[in-house]
């Protein structure tokens, strides 16, 4: 792959009114000096899931960590991040209030050590909310969005560790929804799950499409084609492609897209 | 590209037609025969694992008669006290009555116990708020070098013998309790200023491996859903390490409970019921030490001595048990 900078970027673009969330030029410096993203300028369209796929070590996932400033501290990231005609990556924003509007879902499902209920209100309580009917309203709300109400009704007030792998990643989902943000930051969601609980999983993300927007990283192309719009190929920390999910998968522009999608590496 | 493969398929076709390349002999690695007889004698190998087994299995005999001679010669003696010399049992444990040498109604334990559960109590207490305090900022604020230099500097801690810490108390906080509170300067207060600093490394060293054990992913996603560190800290870290905290401090007071000399050179050694934390009084280890060179084994001063150690031997059994019970909960 020593020949990926022949290769061209093919970068779609929307209008800024089309976007929920946009990056200028994203770099991200580990340690000073060693760059590990190189000005990437991606634009993610409203109420869609963007797939964000390539090799490990392409930089996805930083690329995702820093769009809610996950990366704060552990790494400078430079350009510049328009969330509602706002710079977001400048040292006055205040990182609590972005990352309420941006929620984020790890790769390993990790409950707090609390019930149910309590994993849910645990940030919004933090934020001063008291008001318990408004609480167990939100709670309801948020467990039927992430599709997982019917299967914990009767045991919200045991502990979220007595829970399936797959039901727990969906509570940690139900956990950033009840924040009520905008976007849903999704670092491989699925990768420690089995099937079933994956099919599920995906039902559950295509269910909340219709009100969130999501940025997703996924290593399994199977699950990019099935549930998302637009994927987005990364390759040694280049944004290389991005296009809808059928045209990458089906008429690739570039070779290395093309390879990749393939399985010839990766 | 296709001529040079073509060359080289030819060299190899060449090679092989001279027999020059090495061939692969296959002599040699026929399977072994099996011998069926041997499959059912024992061999080197299964006379190793019985030599393994059995030395281990030794080991944990010897210690094992070892724990039991302990509480059994502890117990033995401790309870001559209740069966040859006819004490009462609940004399022993509520009377503050403490005069073996004058007979079986003098043998009144009160006052020790209660004054080893005070300087026990006290140390956690104040010790406990430090100890969270400094594991969080060892494991939470700082990382590398400075953390391995905070924890040396506990492991010092650890590591000074208790006669230098008594002898510390005897000579600084003693006079220096004398000083603000008034009275001797012998008394819980002291003890327990010195069972604090004598704690303080047990409680902090268990609490920070509590901390380590959280995952990080918890402190990220409590920080993805907008908490700040704080936050974090005080509804996730905390929460999620409850239970090995208590088992730091469980830890902290059994230490306490049992330490003897540093304790016997600052509290006075006077067998009273403390009606204040600055009145000199007695806990059931610094009785035993000072008293174990002035009585006959075989009385009733010698058996009372004997009780007290049996009732140290039975708490630090509860403390045990009361870890283990933590550890089971979780």
């Amino acid at each position: 792959m020593e020949n990926w900078q022949d290769q061209k970027s093919y970068i779609k673009t929307f209008t800024e009114d089309e976007c929920a969330i946009s990056t200028q030029d994203l770099s991200v410096f580990y340690g000073g000096t060693v760059q590990k993203l190189f000005n990437v300028s991606l634009g993610f369209k409203k109420n869609t899931i963007t797939a964000l796929i390539g090799a490990s070590g392409s930089g996805k996932s930083t690329f995702l960590r820093s769009l809610n400033r996950m990366n704060d501290r552990v790494a400078r990231v430079d350009g510049s991040i328009m969330f509602h005609s706002l710079d977001v990556n400048q040292s006055k924003i205040n990182v609590y209030e972005l990352r309420k509007a941006i929620g984020m879902v790890f790769q390993k499902p990790n409950p707090f050590p609390k019930s149910i209920r309590e994993n849910i209100t645990y940030a919004l309580k933090a934020n001063g909310h008291r008001n318990k009917k408004k609480l167990d309203q939100i709670v309801e709300e948020s467990l039927k969005a992430a599709a997982l109400w019917d299967e914990v009704k009767d045991k919200l007030d045991q502990s979220a560790l007595a829970l399936s792998g797959g039901q727990q990643q969906r509570l940690c989902i139900a956990r950033a929804i009840a924040l009520k943000p905008e976007i849903l930051l999704l670092d491989e969601p699925a990768s420690a799950l089995d099937p079933v609980s994956t099919a599920k999983l995906e039902d559950t993300l295509k269910q909340l499409r219709k009100k969130y927007t999501m940025v997703m990283v996924t290593h399994n192309m199977q699950q990019a084609s099935r549930i998302s719009e637009y994927t987005a190929f990364f390759h040694l920390g280049h944004a290389l492609e991005y296009d809808t999910t059928t045209n990458i998968f089906t008429n690739p522009q570039g070779e290395i897209t093309e390879k990749y999608i393939q399985g010839s590496f990766g | 590209m296709a001529k040079k493969e073509q060359d080289l398929q030819q060299v190899v076709e060449d090679a092989l037609a001279e027999q020059k390349v090495p061939h692969v002999k296959f002599k040699g690695i026929d399977p072994r025969n099996i011998d069926v007889d041997r499959l059912t004698k024992p061999s080197k190998e299964t006379r190793q694992e019985r030599w393994g087994k059995g030395l281990t299995f030794l080991a944990i005999i010897l210690i094992g008669v070892l724990i039991v001679a302990i509480i059994g010669f502890v117990g033995m003696h401790g309870l001559a006290t209740f069966i040859d010399n006819k004490v009462n049992v609940f004399h022993f444990l509520f009377s503050t009555d403490w005069n073996p040498g004058a007979g079986k109604n003098h043998v009144g334990a009160a006052a020790m116990i209660v004054t080893s559960f005070a300087v026990t109590l006290l140390a956690a207490i104040i010790a406990t708020p430090f100890s969270i305090a400094v594991a969080l900022f060892m494991t939470e604020y700082v990382s590398g070098k400075r953390v391995q230099i905070l924890q040396s500097f506990m492991e010092l801690l650890v590591g000074i013998p208790s006669v230098v810490y008594g002898f510390i108390g005897l000579m600084v906080v003693v006079p220096a309790v004398r000083a603000v509170f008034g009275g001797t300067g012998f008394g819980i207060l002291t003890a327990t200023l010195i069972l604090f600093v004598m704690v303080l490394p047990t409680i902090t060293s268990l609490t920070v491996d509590a901390f380590k054990a959280i995952p990080k992913e918890l402190r990220k996603s409590s920080a993805a859903l907008g908490a700040t560190k704080w936050q974090t800290i005080y509804h996730v870290v905390l929460r999620a390490a409850r239970s090995r905290i208590m088992t730091a401090i469980i830890f902290g007071m059994a230490r306490a409970f049992g330490e003897a000399l540093a304790v016997q050179m600052a509290i006075g050694n006077a067998v009273l019921m403390p009606y204040n934390l600055v009145s000199p009084a007695a806990t059931l280890t610094s009785q035993l030490t000072s008293q174990m060179g002035n009585t006959v084994m075989g009385t009733l001063p010698n058996n009372a001595l004997w009780s007290l150690a049996l009732l140290l031997l039975i708490m630090s059994l509860v403390f045990n048990f009361l870890v283990h019970l933590i550890g089971k909960k979780g």
